[in-house]
C-alpha cells in the first residue's frame, strides 16, 4: 500500500520508473485530437489490458456457452472457465472457501444485496447502522433504505480536515444496538487509507458484522480477507483491469449461509414447485439468471494480469507516484489538495482558486489530459470540506511521471488563464 | 489548451471574472431557481417586468463553473429591455444552437452576441452547464420557483 507520503516532498526527487506497463494497454496508446493520452481517471474506471480484452475475445470465439446447465461439451468448458475465476478471486483476497464467493453487477449491487438481504433479515427498529462521513453514495443509500425499511438509524464516523476518521468518535458511536458497520477501505474522492483492521476488531467486540467498500482498494493494494476479519468485503471488476458488469461480493461462508436471496429465478433455487421452493446454497442462492460469463472470463484473466504484475509493485510505484505529483500540485499556485490524509491511495483530489472544477476538466481534455471533475458520487465528502465538486485526478500502475507532470502544465495554463 | 480555446473565449473568462448583473434583486416580480442535477450547481434568476411586458431588470445569483456563469452574465445583459416574448425566442435559438441545430453562421436568428457560445455544441457535456442560466429564466417567467436542466 502507498504508505505516507512525506510531508513535503521535493518534485526533483523523480521516482525511478518501478513499472513499465502503459504498452499492455492499448487505448493507452492511442492519441486524442493528435496529443497522446494522459489518462488519470482509474479511480472512476481503470482501462483494460489486452490480455483481458483478448481473454472475452475468443472466449466468445472459442468456448462461450452457458454455464452450470448444459450437459454438452461447450457447456462444461464454459462452466470451467467460470468456476475457475471464483477460485482465481478467492485467492487474490485470501478467502477461506470460493463458496465465499458471490458474483454481483458491480460494487453498487453487491452493497444492495447485503444491505436487503441481511439488512432487512436481522435489523429491527432502533438497531444501528454505522457509516464513515467520507463514503461513496453506493455505501449510504442502500443502508438508508434498509435503515427506512426496518426501522433502524444511520450513525456516521466523523472525518477530521485530513479526511482520516476520528477513531475516538467511532468508538463512542458503538454500542449493543450496532449491527452493521460499512466503511470503504480506499475513500474514492479523498484517497485516504482507512484502518479497516482495527475497525473491524472494535465493531466486532461490540458484536456488530462490518461491509468493507473494497471498490478502490483491491486493485492498488494487496487484500486479506482472513486478517481483515471482514464479514463483507465488495468489489468491481472494471476497477481492477476487467470488464464492467461484474462484481464481487465476498462473505463469511455462515453469514451467506443465514442469509435469504437477494432476487429469485432460474439457478438459485434445489427444487420449485408451485406450493414451495428450496434455495441453493451460497454462492449460488445469489446468482439469480444466467450470469455475465464472457465478463467472468474476462475479471479472471485481470486478476491473473494482477498477478503477474504483482500488488507490492503496483502499490510501490503508486506511492512513489502520488508523492511525486502531491509535490507538482502543492506547487501550482491557488491549488488546494482536498484530502491529506497520513495514509493515502493514489488519489489527488483538489481544487483551484477562482476555477470550477468543470472547467478545469474541460481544459485539460484540451490538453489530452482525463480527469474526472464533479462530486464524485460523495456528497457528504464534499459536504465536510465545504466545497461543492473537486477535481480529481486518480492513477493506475500504468501511469508515470510524464502523466503527472502533463497535468501540472495544464494546470498552471489554467491558472494564467483565469488571472 | 488548443481544443478548448474555441470555448474558452476572452469574452467567456472575461464574464466568468466580472460577471454583470450579478446581484440578488430586493421585490422580483419573478424569481427561479435553475439546478444542474448532474454537478449540483445553482443560478437563482430574478426578473422584474413592466405592464407592457417589457423586462426593466435582470439579475442572477449563484454557483457554477465559467461557461454557466458567462452565459448567466451574457444572458442578462443581452435580455435586459427586450420584451418577454423576445426572451422566449432567444431560449429557443439559443437551445437550438448549444445542440447544434442552428447554425448562426448560415441561419437567421436573434442571438447577438450570444453566439460566442456556439462552441459548446462540440462538447456534450457541457452544453446543460451553458443552458442553466437559461432554464432558470423560462422557469420565472412561467412563474415556477424552481427549474432543472434535466427538464
Amino acid at each position: 500500500m502507498p504508505e505516507a507520503a512525506p510531508k513535503e516532498p521535493r518534485a526533483t526527487a523523480r521516482p525511478l520508473p518501478a513499472l513499465d506497463i502503459k504498452k499492455d494497454f492499448p487505448l493507452l496508446g492511442r492519441e486524442f485530437g493528435g496529443m497522446p493520452l494522459h489518462y488519470l481517471d482509474s479511480a472512476a474506471t481503470t482501462q483494460k489490458p489486452l490480455d483481458v480484452i483478448e481473454s472475452m475475445h475468443r472466449f466468445y470465439l472459442e468456448n462461450y456457452g452457458t454455464v452450470r446447465r448444459g450437459v454438452y461439451r461447450l457447456s462444461e468448458k464454459a462452466t470451467e472457465a467460470y468456476e475457475g475465476t471464483r477460485k482465481a478471486v478467492a485467492s487474490l483476497i485470501n478467502a477461506a472457501s470460493e463458496r465465499e464467493i458471490v458474483y454481483t453487477s458491480g460494487t453498487t449491487q453487491s452493497i444492495n444485496l447485503v444491505a436487503h438481504s441481511y439488512g432487512r433479515r436481522f435489523l429491527k427498529a432502533g438497531d444501528e447502522i454505522i457509516l464513515s462521513q467520507i463514503e461513496h453514495h453506493a455505501n449510504i443509500v442502500p443502508w438508508q433504505v434498509a435503515a427506512e425499511l426496518t426501522g433502524a438509524v444511520i450513525r456516521v464516523i466523523p472525518a477530521d480536515d485530513t479526511g482520516t476518521l476520528i477513531l475516538e468518535e467511532y468508538a463512542k458511536l458503538l454500542n449493543p444496538r450496532t449491527r452493521i458497520v460499512a466503511v470503504n477501505q480506499i475513500s474514492n474522492a479523498l484517497g485516504t487509507v482507512n484502518p479497516v483492521k482495527e475497525i473491524i476488531r472494535m465493531a466486532h467486540d461490540a458484536g456488530a458484522v462490518v461491509l468493507v467498500d473494497g471498490a478502490q482498494s483491491v486493485s492498488h493494494m494487496a487484500v486479506d480477507v482472513q486478517d481483515l476479519d471482514a464479514d463483507f468485503f465488495v468489489f468491481s471488476g472494471h476497477k481492477m483491469f476487467g470488464p464492467t458488469g461484474i462484481g464481487i461480493l465476498y462473505g463469511k461462508l455462515g453469514l451467506l449461509e443465514s442469509m435469504p436471496p437477494y432476487q429469485t429465478g432460474g439457478d438459485m433455487i434445489m427444487k420449485v414447485t408451485f406450493e414451495k421452493t428450496t434455495y441453493q446454497a451460497p454462492p449460488h442462492r445469489f446468482e439469480a439468471g444466467t450470469p455475465a460469463i464472457a465478463e467472468v472470463v474476462g475479471l479472471g484473466a485481470a486478476v491473473e494480469y494482477i498477478r503477474k504484475i504483482g500488488l507490492d509493485r503496483i502499490a510501490a510505484h503508486e506511492s512513489a507516484l502520488l508523492a511525486y505529483g502531491t509535490a507538482l500540485l502543492r506547487e501550482v499556485p491557488g491549488l488546494r489538495l482536498i484530502g491529506t490524509a497520513a495514509r493515502k491511495a493514489s488519489i489527488l483530489g483538489f481544487t483551484l482558486d477562482g476555477v470550477h472544477p468543470h472547467d478545469i476538466g474541460t481544459l485539460l481534455d484540451g490538453e489530452g489530459i482525463a480527469i474526472r471533475a464533479g462530486h464524485h458520487c460523495a456528497q457528504p465528502t464534499m459536504d465536510r470540506f465545504g466545497v461543492p465538486a473537486t477535481a480529481r485526478a486518480s492513477l493506475g500502475p500504468y501511469n508515470n511521471t510524464a502523466d503527472l507532470d502533463a497535468l501540472a502544465a495544464g494546470l498552471r495554463k489554467i491558472v494564467e488563464m483565469f488571472r | 489548451m488548443s481544443r478548448s480555446n474555441d470555448l474558452y473565449q476572452q469574452v467567456i473568462l472575461d464574464h466568468n471574472k466580472n460577471p454583470r448583473n450579478f446581484r440578488t434583486m430586493p421585490e422580483p416580480a419573478l424569481v427561479c431557481e435553475g439546478h444542474n442535477p448532474l454537478c449540483g450547481d445553482h443560478i437563482t434568476i430574478f426578473v422584474n417586468v413592466d405592464p407592457e411586458g417589457i423586462i426593466t431588470d435582470l439579475s442572477f445569483q449563484g454557483n457554477g463553473c465559467a461557461i454557466s456563469k458567462a452565459s448567466a452574465s451574457m444572458m442578462t445583459a443581452y435580455l435586459k429591455g427586450k420584451p418577454m416574448e423576445e426572451a422566449r425566442l432567444v431560449f429557443q435559438e439559443f437551445h437550438d444552437m448549444v445542440r447544434g441545430q442552428l447554425n448562426p453562421e448560415t441561419q437567421e436568428h436573434h442571438l447577438g452576441k450570444l453566439t460566442l457560445f456556439q462552441g459548446v455544441k462540440e462538447y456534450s457535456s457541457r452544453i446543460k452547464c451553458a443552458s442553466l442560466a437559461w432554464h432558470a429564466l423560462i422557469g420565472a417567467l412561467e412563474k415556477r420557483s424552481s427549474a432543472s436542466t434535466e427538464g
